[in-house]
C-alpha cells in the first residue's frame, strides 16, 4: 500500500519536473532564436549557453547523487569523468579546426606545432569521426571508473579512504595534464574551437541546439537514473548505502553491485562533460582541480541527496549565485557562497528538496506518514557489524 | 515543491534579463569599461592589482573630463582564477554590460579561453603581461612583452656583459615558459651553446619544495664554466625559490638568476636582503628615474592610500594601453569597435620608462628593455637597457613552425598570420 | 647582513688604528681622489677604478670597496664627495671611508648612489680578497681566501705567497693554499706544479674543486698527463660525491617529510581522532601564518632588536588565535553534525571559502613578507652536503610538536579524556567526562597546531591567502596513508612520503614524482584499506 503509493507520487513529482524541464529545453531555444533581439521576451544568446553550461552541471551532480545519495559512495573525484570527456570531446573538436588554426598546419593542433611535434601522437587518432569521439566520452571515464572501481570495492575501501584516493585520483590526473608532454595541451588545454558536426559552435543556432541536446541528455539520465533506482537493483544499492555489511551476509556481491553504478555514473558525468566543452569554448586541466570536484558534491547536498531532482536543482542554482554574484559582488561574493554551504549543511540537512517535504509535511493535511526516499544515513552510528 | 521550484527557475531567467536590459538602459550615459581581472582564486595575488590600477587610471581620466565629453564607468566581474568563467564574464561584459573595451586577463590560457568570444562579439582586449607571442588576434592589444622584448635581450645580456656560457632554464611547467624555453634553447644554440651546456627543468605550478633543484642548479653550475639561471617560474613559486636560493648560498656573483615573472610586487613579499644582484628582464622598473614616472607613483600612492604600494610592469602595460585606447578613441571619434581598432595602429603615447611607446600594426607596443639587478630594499637598480626602442615580435624569429609568419592588421593585408613564404593569410599550411 | 656591518666596522677600527699609529694622514688624503674617481663614468669605469684601488695594496680602501659591493657608497652631490651612507629614517648617515669620520645626516636626494652589478662585485670580491689577506682576524682571512678562490686572478698569486708565509691558523693556510693551486692550474705554470695543484684540489675534494678539475680535464691544450690526473681527480670526487648525493637526498626527504608532518598532525587529530573532515584546516595553517606577520609587523616598527625572537613570539600567539578559531568553529558549526562526517566535509569547505576571502579583505591579495630571523638563515655544510638552518629548524620543531602532542594525548587527563571520548563517546559521557567540552578542546588543540604549523611554514612558504590550498590535498594524503586516527601513523606516513618523493624527483622530474606519489597511495590503500596503521575509531569508517 505504502509502496505504491509512494511509486505513484514519485511518478507524478518526475512527471512535472520532467515537463518543466522539457519546457525550458524547448522555450529557451525559441525564445532566442524566433523573437528580435530587442524583444522584451528575448532570451540573448549569451543566456542560453550558460544555462546550458548549468545543464551540464546538473548533470554532472545527478551523476554524483547517483552513487552519493542511493550507495554512499561519497566521491571527491567527479570531476576527473567529467573532465576526461570533456578532453574527449574537445579532441574531437580539435581534430575539426583543419587547416584553420594560426599555423595552418592542416592535421597538428597550434600546440603541438609550436612544440615541434612531428605527428599526430596515436592517442589522438580517430578523433576527427564524431561517432568514435562519442564513443570515447562514455569509454574513457567509464574504463577508468571500472578499473578505479574494480580495484577498490574489491579491496573494501570504503567511506572517507574511499573519498580520499578519489580526490588523489583526480588530482593525479590533473598534475598529469599539466605536463605539456602528455600532449594534452598543457595547462592551456584545448581551445578555439570551430565547428562540431560541420557547424560553427559560435553560431546561435548551433548553440541552441548544444543547449537542447545538453537537456535532452539530462532527461535521459535523469529517466535512466530513475529506472535504475526504482528496480530491484536501486534497492539493493539502498541497502548498501544503509548497511553494508548486512547487504554482504545477505549474500549480495556488494561490490559487484557498488562497480556498475560507479561506472554508470562515471559515464554520465563524461557525458556532461562533452556537453559542457563546446558551450563553454575550452576545456584544460583546471576542471581536474579536487576543489571543482568537492564544488560538485555540495551541489547535490544543497539541492538534496538521495533525491533526483534535488542536484539537479542544487546545480542550477548554485551556479546561478555563482554567475550573480561574482558579477555584482565581485570583492565579497566568496563570502556569500562560503555562507550558504555552511547554513545549508547545518540547518538543511536534507537540502532544498528535504525543506519542501518538511514544509509540506507540517502543512494541516498531514497525509501517511511517508517514508522517505532520501534519508541519507550514511555517517550514523552504525550498527554492530 | 514544483512551485518553488518554478518560481526559481522563473526568477533565474528574470534575473538574467534584468540584468541584460539594465545593461542596455545605462550605456547612454557613460562609456563602459570592463575590467577582466580575477579577484579569487590563485591569480588573484597577481591581478587584484591589476584591477586597482584601472579603476585608478579611469579615475584620473574622469578628473580631466573622461573621453569625447562622456565620463569612464568601471565595469568590475570577478572570473575567479577560473578559465572557462573567463570566457563566460567576458560574454556578460560586451553583450550584457556592452563595454566598449576590457582590459584584463593575466595566465596565457585564460586569454585563450576569451580570444573567440572577442573575436565572435567584436569587441577589444588589452592583455597586458608578458608572454610567449605565437598569436596576434584582430581584436587583441598586447602591451605586455613579447620574448624578444624580455628573454632575449635579457640573455644578451648575460652572454655578453657576464661571460656565462652555462644556462640552466627553469620554468614552471605551462605554455609560456616552454615557448620561452623553446625559444631560448634555439637561440642559445644559433650563439654556438652546446646541448650539454643546457639544462633544462620543469616544475608543478606552486611547487614549493625546491630543495632537489637548487642542489641540482649547484651541481650543474660547478662545471668550470660560467652559469646562470634564467627562471620563467610561476609568480606563487618564486618566494620560496628564492628563499631556498638565498639560504643555500647562490650569489648572484656566482650563479646569476634572471627572472621573467617576478617583479616589485612580488619581491614585496619577501625578504631581498639574500638575493641582492639576482636579475629580472622587464619594460619597466618602479626605480626608473623620471618625472612622469615620479607623478605616477606619487598619484597612485595617494589613490591606494598607502605610502608603500609598489607599481610593476603589468601596471605600465595597462598605462599604456589605457592611454592609447583614449587616444585612439578620440582620434576615431567614438567608441566603435572597428573604427577603435584601425585608428589604434599607430598611435603613441608616453610610457613610464621616460619614452614614447607606439601601437605596431601586429597590434603589439614598441617598449625598452631593461635588466635590474634587486636590490636589498626589494626595488630593483636598472644595470642596463637597449638603446632604442624593441618592436614586440609576435612570431618568433627561431621556432621553425612560425619565422615565416607576420602580422599586419592594417588594411590591405589585415592577417593575424600572413606566410611572408607563400605568400598566403593562414599560417604556414597550404 | 649584521655580520657584513661588523666586519666593516671592524676594519674600519683597524685602519682607524693604523692611521694613528703610522701616521700618513697625508697619504691616506692622496687617495681621495682616486675613491672619489669611483663616482665617475659607468660599470667599467668603475670596475677600472676599483683595479687600481686594489693595486695600491693599501688595506685602508677596504672599507669603501665593501660599501661599494654592499651599495652604501653616494657622491655627495654638492662637492663631488665620495660617502659611505647608512640608512638613519629617511636620511642617510654619512661616514667617510677613508678616515670612518662621521659626516653627519643628509637626505638621500642629494646623494647620487654609485651603481653596482654582479661583476663589479665579482671584482671587489678578489680585490677585497687581496686586501684582507692579512688581517688580523682569521675569520677575515679565511673569507678573503675563500674570495681568492674563486677570483683566480693571477695578480693574487705573490698576495697568496707572502700571506701564507706568515699564517699561523693551519684551517687558513689550508685554504690559502687551495686558493693557490686554483689560481695556479687558471694560469700558466709549470707542468710539475699544476700537478701538484691538481693533487691539492683533489683533497680538497668538493663540487668548487670538481668544478676546476673538470675545466682542466676538459680542456683539450692541457698536456696529456696533467689531464690523466685530473681525469682521476674528478673520478675520485665524483664517486665521493655520489654517497654525500645520497645522504642529501635523504635529508632532503626527511626535510619535506617534515614539512608534510608539520602540515598534516593537526588534522590527524581534527580528522583522525574526531572524524571531521576537517577542509578548513589549511586555512587556520595560513592564519598562523598570517599571525607570524603580524608579530613581525609589530617588531618592526617598534622593537628592531627583538626580531630574532619573533618566531617564538608567534608561536604561542598562533596556537592561541588559532586554537580560539576552532574552539569557535567546533561550538559554531561542526557540533551540529557530529555522526555526519561527510557532511563536515561541506561545512567546512564553505568555511574556508569564508576564511580565505576574509584574509583577502583585511591583507589583501598579494604575498606578505616573513622574513627569516637570523638563526634561520643560511646554511652550514656537513660533509658535502649543505644544511640550511630553516630546514633543519624545521625538522627539529615538527619532531618536537610531534613529541609534545604525543605527551598530551598520553600523559595528560585531558588526552586520557580526548582518548576516551573517541573511544566510547557514551560510556565516556557516563563516566562523567564532559563530552561537549572534550570535543570542543580536542578540535581546538587540531587547529592550534595547524596554527603553529603555520608559524613554521611562513618560513619556507608563501604567506598568501592561497597558503593553506597547497598543503590541504597532501596533509589528507599523509593521514589516510598513515592511518586515520592514529599519530604514530601520520609520523612515518609524512617521512616515508618525503623520502620517496626526493628519491622520485632526480629521475622523473618533480611533476612525475608527485603524481607518482598519488598512485603509489591509490595502491597502497587497496592493499592496506584502512592505512599503515589501521585503528578503531570514532565515526570514521562511515
Amino acid at each position: 500500500m505504502i509502496t505504491s503509493f509512494l511509486v505513484r507520487a514519485f511518478d507524478r513529482q518526475a512527471a512535472l519536473f520532467l515537463a518543466i524541464l522539457g519546457l525550458v529545453i524547448v522555450a529557451v531555444p525559441a525564445l532566442n532564436l524566433l523573437l528580435p533581439p530587442d524583444h522584451p521576451l528575448h532570451v540573448p544568446t549569451y543566456a542560453v549557453s550558460l544555462m546550458g553550461k548549468y545543464l551540464t552541471y546538473a548533470l554532472l551532480a545527478l551523476s554524483v547523487d547517483l552513487v552519493w545519495g542511493y550507495c554512499g559512495i561519497l566521491s571527491l573525484g567527479h570531476g576527473a569523468f567529467f573532465a576526461l570527456g570533456g578532453y574527449a570531446m574537445g579532441m574531437y573538436l580539435m581534430r575539426q579546426i583543419g587547416p584553420r588554426g594560426v599555423y595552418g598546419d592542416p592535421v597538428l593542433p597550434d600546440f603541438m606545432v609550436f612544440l615541434n611535434w612531428k605527428e599526430l601522437p596515436w592517442y589522438w587518432t580517430g578523433f576527427d569521426m564524431f561517432p568514435y569521439a562519442l564513443m570515447m566520452v562514455l569509454l574513457v571515464p567509464g574504463v577508468l571508473a571500472f578499473i578505479f572501481g574494480w580495484f577498490a570495492f574489491r579491496s573494501r575501501v570504503s567511506g572517507v579512504y574511499l573519498s580520499i584516493i578519489t580526490q588523489a585520483l583526480t588530482y593525479a590526473l590533473l598534475l598529469a595534464f599539466f605536463r605539456n608532454d602528455m600532449g594534452f595541451g598543457g595547462n592551456n588545454g584545448l581551445t578555439d574551437f570551430k565547428d562540431i558536426l560541420g557547424f560553427p559552435v559560435q553560431a546561435d543556432g548551433t548553440r541552441a541546439a548544444l543547449f537542447v541536446a545538453s537537456g535532452l541528455a539530462l532527461v535521459l539520465c535523469f529517466l535512466l537514473a530513475r529506472s535504475v533506482t526504482r528496480s530491484k537493483l536501486g534497492k539493493v544499492l539502498v541497502a548498501v548505502r544503509d548497511a553494508e555489511s548486512r547487504t554482504r551476509f545477505l549474500g549480495y556481491r556488494v561490490e559487484h553491485y557498488k562497480l556498475f553504478v560507479w561506472t554508470l555514473s562515471a559515464m554520465m558525468a563524461g557525458l556532461a562533460g562533452a556537453l559542457y566543452v563546446p558551450q563553454v569554448g575550452i576545456i584544460n586541466p583546471g576542471e581536474f582541480q579536487p576543489a571543482n570536484s568537492i564544488e560538485a558534491v555540495i551541489w547535490v547536498a544543497v539541492g538534496g541527496r538521495g533525491t533526483l531532482f534535488g542536484p539537479i536543482l542544487g546545480a542550477v542554482l548554485v551556479n546561478y549565485g555563482k554567475t550573480w554574484f561574482t558579477a555584482v559582488l565581485p570583492e565579497v561574493w566568496l563570502f556569500a557562497l562560503g555562507a550558504l554551504f555552511v547554513v545549508v549543511t547545518l540547518f538543511l540537512p536534507k537540502g532544498l528538496v528535504g525543506l519542501v517535504a518538511m514544509v509540506r509535511t507540517r502543512l494541516p493535511k498531514r497525509r501517511t506518514q511517508k517514508p522517505e526516499p532520501a534519508t541519507p544515513s550514511t555517517g550514523e552510528p552504525q550498527p554492530a557489524e | 515543491m514544483m512551485k518553488l521550484k518554478s518560481r526559481m527557475a522563473g526568477l533565474t531567467l528574470a534575473g538574467l534579463m534584468a540584468s541584460t536590459m539594465m545593461g542596455g538602459a545605462m550605456a547612454e550615459e557613460t562609456i563602459k569599461i570592463g575590467i577582466l581581472h580575477s579577484l579569487s582564486g590563485t591569480m588573484a595575488i597577481s591581478e587584484t592589482t591589476l584591477k586597482d590600477t584601472m579603476l585608478f587610471l579611469i579615475e584620473e581620466q574622469n578628473k580631466k573630463g573622461g573621453v569625447l565629453g562622456k565620463k569612464l564607468e568601471a565595469v568590475v566581474v570577478d572570473p575567479a582564477s577560473d578559465w572557462p568563467l573567463f570566457a563566460e564574464k567576458a560574454r556578460e561584459l560586451i553583450s550584457v554590460n556592452k563595454v566598449s573595451a576590457v582590459f584584463g586577463c593575466w595566465t596565457s590560457v585564460s586569454r585563450k579561453s576569451v580570444l573567440p568570444v572577442f573575436e565572435e562579439l567584436n569587441s577589444i582586449l588589452f592583455y597586458p603581461v608578458q608572454y610567449e607571442g605565437e598569436e596576434s588576434q584582430r581584436n587583441v592589444f598586447y602591451t605586455g612583452a613579447a620574448p624578444n622584448q624580455q628573454a632575449i635581450p635579457a640573455v644578451d645580456y648575460l652572454m655578453k656583459d657576464e661571460g656565462v656560457e652555462r644556462w640552466v632554464l627553469a620554468g614552471t611547467d605551462y605554455v609560456y615558459p616552454r615557448t620561452t624555453n623553446k625559444i631560448l634553447e634555439a637561440y642559445l644554440k644559433s650563439k654556438g651553446v652546446k646541448d650539454e651546456d643546457i639544462m633544462i627543468n620543469y616544475t608543478p605550478f606552486g611547487h614549493s619544495d625546491w630543495q632537489t633543484i637548487v642542489s641540482d642548479i649547484k651541481a650543474f653550475g660547478s662545471a668550470g664554466k660560467k652559469t646562470a639561471v634564467v627562471s620563467t617560474i610561476n609568480g606563487d613559486a618564486n618566494v620560496p625559490f628564492y628563499k631556498e636560493l638565498g639560504n643555500a648560498g647562490v650569489k648572484a656573483e656566482d650563479i646569476p638568476v634572471v627572472a621573467f615573472s617576478v617583479g616589485e610586487e612580488e619581491l614585496a613579499g619577501l625578504d631581498t636582503a639574500p638575493l641582492v644582484g639576482h636579475l629580472a628582464a622587464w619594460n619597466y622598473f618602479q626605480s626608473v628615474d623620471n618625472p612622469v614616472n615620479a607623478e605616477f607613483i606619487s598619484s597612485w600612492r595617494a589613490f591606494t592610500g598607502n605610502d608603500k604600494r609598489v607599481t610593476n610592469d603589468p601596471m605600465e602595460a595597462h598605462y599604456i594601453g589605457f592611454n592609447m585606447w583614449v587616444k585612439a578613441v578620440e582620434k576615431a571619434g567614438t567608441v566603435d569597435p572597428d573604427a577603435v581598432i584601425d585608428s589604434l595602429v599607430g598611435v603613441s603615447v608616453p610610457n613610464l620608462s621616460g619614452g614614447y611607446s607606439a601601437m605596431m600594426p601586429n597590434h603589439h607596443i614598441t617598449k625598452p628593455v631593461l635588466i635590474g639587478e634587486i636590490q636589498a630594499d626589494g626595488q630593483f637598480e636598472t644595470v642596463w637597457e637597449t638603446p632604442g626602442l624593441v618592436v614586440g615580435d609576435e612570431w618568433s624569429d627561431y621556432l621553425e613552425g612560425s619565422m615565416d609568419l607576420i602580422a599586419d592588421w592594417r588594411a590591405p593585408l589585415s592577417c593575424g598570420n600572413f606566410n611572408v613564404k607563400t605568400g598566403k593569410c593562414g599560417g604556414s599550411g597550404s | 647582513m649584521s655580520l657584513k656591518n661588523l666586519m666593516i666596522c671592524l676594519m674600519i677600527l683597524v685602519m682607524g688604528c693604523m692611521v694613528q699609529t703610522q701616521g700618513h694622514a697625508q697619504d691616506i688624503e692622496a687617495l681621495r681622489p682616486q675613491v672619489n674617481a669611483l663616482a665617475k663614468g659607468g660599470f667599467k669605469e668603475t670596475e677600472a677604478q676599483v683595479g687600481a684601488l686594489a693595486a695600491i695594496g693599501d688595506p685602508v680602501v677596504a672599507p669603501a670597496l665593501e660599501a661599494l659591493s654592499n651599495g652604501d657608497l653616494y657622491e655627495r652631490r654638492s662637492d663631488g664627495l665620495v660617502v659611505i651612507g647608512t640608512k638613519a629614517g629617511a636620511d642617510l648617515a654619512l661616514t667617510d671611508p677613508l678616515t670612518g669620520e662621521a659626516l653627519g645626516t643628509a637626505p638621500a636626494a642629494s646623494l647620487t648612489k654609485i651603481k653596482v652589478n654582479n661583476g663589479l662585485r665579482r671584482t671587489i670580491r678578489s680585490a677585497l680578497g687581496g686586501l684582507t689577506l692579512m688581517a688580523p682576524d682569521p675569520q677575515v682571512r679565511m673569507t678573503a681566501a675563500a674570495a681568492m678562490f674563486k677570483s683566480l686572478d693571477v695578480e693574487g698569486l705573490a698576495l697568496l705567497d707572502t700571506a701564507m708565509a706568515a699564517e699561523t691558523d693551519a684551517r687558513v693556510l689550508k685554504a690559502m693554499q687551495e686558493a693557490r693551486a686554483a689560481v695556479l692550474l687558471a694560469v700558466d705554470a709549470p707542468e710539475t706544479t699544476k700537478l701538484e695543484a691538481v693533487q691539492v684540489l683533489a683533497s680538497r675534494g668538493d663540487r668548487e674543486a670538481l668544478s676546476i678539475l673538470t675545466g682542466v680535464a676538459a680542456n683539450a691544450q692541457t698536456p696529456v698527463a696533467l689531464r690523466d690526473a685530473a681525469d682521476r681527480a674528478v673520478a675520485a670526487i665524483s664517486k665521493n660525491l655520489v654517497f654525500w648525493d645520497i645522504g642529501q637526498n635523504v635529508w632532503y626527504g626527511i626535510s619535506l617529510g617534515s614539512v608534510l608532518l608539520l602540515a598534516a598532525i593537526g588534522l590527524a587529530i581534527t580528522f583522525g581522532v574526531m572524524g571531521v573532515i576537517n577542509m578548513a584546516h589549511g586555512e587556520m595553517v595560513m592564519i598562523g601564518a598570517y599571525v607570524t606577520f603580524m608579530v613581525q609587523e609589530v617588531i618592526r616598527t617598534s622593537a628592531p632588536e627583538l626580531f630574532g625572537g619573533s618566531l617564538a613570539i608567534a608561536l604561542p600567539l598562533a596556537f592561541l588565535v588559532t586554537a580560539l578559531i576552532g574552539i569557535a568553529i567546533e561550538r559554531g558549526i561542526i557540533r551540529f553534525l557530529y555522526g555526519r562526517p561527510l557532511e563536515t566535509l561541506l561545512a567546512t569547505w564553505g568555511l574556508s571559502l569564508i576564511l580565505q576571502q576574509a584574509v583577502r579583505s583585511i591583507f589583501g591579495p598579494t604575498n606578505r613578507e616573513v622574513g627569516n630571523p637570523d638563526w634561520m638563515s643560511g646554511a652550514f655544510q656537513l660533509g658535502e652536503m649543505t644544511i640550511t638552518y630553516n630546514r633543519l629548524w624545521i625538522v627539529v620543531f615538527s619532531l618536537l610538536v610531534f613529541a609534545g602532542l604525543m605527551l598530551v594525548l598520553k600523559k595528560t587527563p585531558f588526552g586520557l579524556y580526548t582518548r576516551a571520548v573517541t573511544q566510547n563517546r557514551r560510556m565516556a559521557a557516563s563516566m562523567g567526562i564532559r563530552t561537549p567540552w572534550i570535543d570542543a578542546l580536542t578540535f581546538g588543540l587540531g587547529s592550534g597546531i595547524a596554527g603553529i604549523a603555520g608559524v613554521a611554514l611562513s618560513q619556507i612558504d608563501n604567506v598568501s591567502p592561497n597558503l593553506g590550498q597547497g598543503y590541504i590535498i597532501d596533509s589528507f594524503m599523509v593521514v589516510v596513508f598513515g592511518g586515520v586516527g592514529n599519530l604514530w601513523g601520520t609520523l612515518v606516513g609524512a617521512l616515508t612520503l618525503g623520502v620517496v618523493n626526493k628519491f622520485l624527483e632526480p629521475y622523473a622530474g618533480a611533476v612525475l614524482a608527485k603524481i607518482l606519489m598519488l598512485v603509489f597511495i591509490i595502491l597502497f590503500i587497496q592493499k592496506r584499506p584502512r592505512g599503515l596503521f589501521a585503528l578503531k575509531g570514532r565515526a570514521v569508517e562511515a
